[in-house]
């Protein structure tokens, strides 16, 4: 069993899917903190079988939860002061996301307008879908 | 201000007073004749549409009005590189209205965000072409006097024709209306308007044959197997033949059936159609001319009065 230790100040997250713990990482740009991140993949879960979790010492302002929110609205997010959990939050699916995702669609206007942001609605919360703002095409946080 | 990106931008209620409009125009044309004196239209038209292009500058001469724009990117900065936020910002300063032609779909949206002039999207790619839409919704309230209580056919290219798809969209907005999907396999309409009308509760069926069920239909939409669409040489060739309605196929429908198309029409509806008088396509096109009339005057906040 390995042990990692506590933090002092970030945030846990908690009951990621095993292996998408370092797809989080590169998404919620945790590569460019200069702050200690424990990846932990597989550890045991009575839940899930098996469950990642990312353990970020830094300011708690620092996280994204629309990006989160989006790639899994399941994750549990701990924020952490003085070694303690303080608050629990809830993630829900965001209504809109800005330059998280890219819109595959050719015919998009996007795909000649550089300068465009790349905005997805959420047009169907039950079934999770995302749509381009301008062209419409269908995404959901599955293909992310 | 208020833009047209696409049919569901208005209500049902001002879709209604944008026919009220339309119909008044189209009764009193002397009324209008001078309503835009002094305005322009800019007809921003990146890829080739005679049609659209010239129904949306009758549309405003019409009025009263002048036109100015390009009919195809190469006459226009976007050749020189030039996006689509500059070009509305510059547009702005020389027209009081633009109506967007793109090949890149929501491109008249990116404009909308950008202008300080209403936007009216003529049509972006296979996405939308809303004024298509409030003909085809014009045409079939003048022509049946409503737009609710009966079963229209929708035939031939249902997969990439977005005219359908709008429409669809349009129409179940409105009461006890069933739907006819008529078209090959390989030009099923898309699963997802299949969800959503089950969604909705709302009666349609498929089939492939258009004898079958014209009996059955008030409206029947023909649509044109369009070649830009397809990949493959062999599989357009094979089915842009698929329906021919012609003078005996057309001895089955009901007296008082129209068949409306968005044009450009090619084989689908053989020539000897056009004299039937339930022929209404070239009476759609007129149609088309009235509620761009409407659209102009609403978007332009013109009210005109006796």
């Amino acid at each position: 069993m390995l042990n990692v230790g506590k933090i002092e100040e970030g945030f846990v997250l908690d009951h990621i899917k095993a292996g998408k713990s370092l797809s989080i990482y590169k998404h919620l740009g945790l590569d460019k903190l200069d702050c200690t991140v424990a990846i932990i993949k597989n550890a045991k879960s009575r839940k899930m079988g098996k469950k990642d979790i990312l353990k970020v010492e830094c300011d708690i302002n620092t996280l994204n939860l629309d990006i989160l929110g989006f790639i899994d609205h399941n994750i549990t997010v701990n924020v952490i002061k003085s070694g303690e959990i303080i608050q629990k939050l809830e993630l829900t699916l965001p209504k809109e996301i800005k330059n998280v995702l890219k819109c595959k669609n050719p015919r998009c206007i996007t795909s000649i307008e550089q300068e465009l942001p790349h905005i997805f609605v959420l047009t169907d919360e039950v079934k999770e879908v995302y749509r381009c703002k301008y062209c419409e095409e269908k995404y959901g946080s599955s293909e992310f | 201000m208020r833009h047209l990106m696409s049919p569901l931008d208005f209500s049902v209620e001002e879709l209604d007073e944008l026919f009220q409009l339309a119909d008044d125009i189209q009764a009193n044309p002397a009324k209008y004749a001078h309503a835009c004196e002094g305005k322009k239209l800019a007809t921003c038209f990146y890829e080739p549409s005679t049609r659209t292009r010239l129904s949306f500058e009758a549309a405003m001469i019409n009025l009263g009005g002048n036109v100015i724009g390009f009919s195809d990117a190469n006459s226009s900065s976007a050749a020189k590189g030039e996006s689509v936020s500059d070009t509305i910002r510059i547009i702005s300063c020389y027209a009081d209205i633009c109506a967007m032609r793109h090949p890149k779909e929501g491109a008249p949206m990116v404009a909308a965000s950008k202008s300080s002039i209403p936007v009216i999207n003529a049509g972006d790619g296979g996405h939308q072409h809303p004024t298509q839409t409030l003909t085809d919704l014009l045409t079939i309230r003048s022509l049946k006097g409503r737009l609710n209580n009966f079963t229209i056919g929708l035939c031939g290219d249902l997969k990439f024709g977005r005219t359908v798809h709008s429409l669809i969209n349009a129409l179940v907005r409105y009461d006890n209306i069933s739907f006819v999907f008529i078209s090959p396999d390989e030009l099923r309409i898309p699963e997802y308007i299949i969800e959503m009308l089950k969604e909705k509760n709302i009666p349609y069926s498929e089939v492939t044959k258009l004898e079958d069920v014209l009996p059955d239909l008030d409206i029947l939409y023909m649509t044109r197997v369009q070649k830009e669409r397809f990949f493959n040489e062999e599989d357009y060739v094979r089915l842009k033949d698929f329906y021919i309605l012609n003078k005996e196929k057309m001895e089955l429908a009901k007296e008082d059936m129209i068949i409306l198309h968005p044009l450009p029409r090619v084989n689908e509806i053989s020539v000897e159609v056009d004299d039937d008088p339930r022929a209404v396509y070239f009476k759609q096109v007129q149609y088309g001319v009235y509620v761009r009339m409407a659209l102009l005057l609403t978007l332009l906040g013109i009210k005109v009065t006796a």
